[in-house]
């Protein structure tokens, strides 16, 4: 059961990213250069998707999912410097290339060598992880 | 190309509809990065509903492309930017925990402080980067 809602939600997901036009490297760079020729279709992409979300999470308020145990819990509010850090390293590697981790997946079929590229780089990138976070931890206890 | 913005707008629903689907259905939060990575370090349980977005997600804009409805990615064919590009995407999406889908979509539409402080960051830095190319090195 859980596995029909996930690859529902899967199918729902690459056909968005499909159908707006956020496996194609150019728009989404395009956003990104606000002091260029400004391509603003990420942002209709993003505040389309917030909609049927917000209500989502209405809806999770209370009781459970009609296949799992919980919602997620509240949110934290800690701007954190891992989430900060993080997320400027990430948004240096989408500006560079043009694409995040959903739509290098979604583009898997037809990306070409630059798609398996640039999707094993973040693979290895996410595996690297772990490890690296471990040794930056231990750098800063060691201090 | 003009119509950019209404295929934007619809593409969008259906990405909010498809974490909606997951979130009701499963009470997962769809986040790509967090969804892959966790396949990857090993972090991840529920691995067989993981596969399955997987499947989805990968299948469909196969079919799409398979049905004559191609979307060309463009991308650089630069080796160092796509392989500096990659490393980049993975280590900061699981340094913050999320990207554009789990923080952006899914954080931002909770009102998730959290979720409004990351997409603030990786926009900016990636508008920084396009510019910085563009001007410095004509990419």
């Amino acid at each position: 059961m859980r596995a029909v809602f996930a690859v529902l939600s899967g199918a729902l997901f690459g056909a968005g990213l499909h159908v707006s036009g956020m496996t194609n490297t150019a728009r989404v760079r395009g956003f990104l250069d606000f002091a260029g020729a400004w391509d603003p279709t990420l942002a209709f992409v993003m505040g389309g998707a917030m909609l049927p979300m917000f209500v989502a999470w209405r809806f999770a308020r209370r009781g459970t999912p009609v296949a799992g145990p919980a919602f997620p819990p509240p949110p934290s509010s800690e701007i954190s410097r891992p989430l900060i850090a993080g997320s400027v390293l990430f948004g240096v590697g989408w500006g560079l290339v043009g694409l995040c981790p959903g739509p290098a997946l979604a583009s898997l079929s037809y990306g070409g060598w630059p798609g398996l590229v640039f999707l094993a780089a973040m693979l290895a990138g996410m595996g690297a992880t772990p490890p690296l976070r471990r040794a930056l931890d231990r750098r800063a206890a060691g201090t | 190309m003009e119509m950019s913005w209404v295929y934007g707008l619809i593409g969008g629903l259906m990405i909010g509809c498809a974490g909606a689907v997951l979130l009701l259905g499963t009470g997962r939060i769809m986040g790509a990065s967090g969804i892959v990575g966790g396949l990857i370090d090993g972090t991840g349980q529920d691995r067989g509903t993981t596969i399955a977005f997987l499947i989805g997600l990968i299948g469909t804009p196969a079919m799409l492309t398979g049905l004559g409805w191609a979307v060309y990615t463009q991308a650089t064919t630069q080796l160092w930017l796509l392989v500096l590009g990659g490393l980049a995407v993975g280590i900061g999406t699981r340094f913050a925990n999320g990207c554009t889908s789990g923080h952006g979509v899914c954080g931002m539409s909770r009102l998730s402080v959290r979720g409004f402080a990351a997409t603030l960051a990786y926009i900016g830095a990636g508008a920084l980067t396009v510019t910085a190319l563009r001007v410095g090195l004509g990419l």
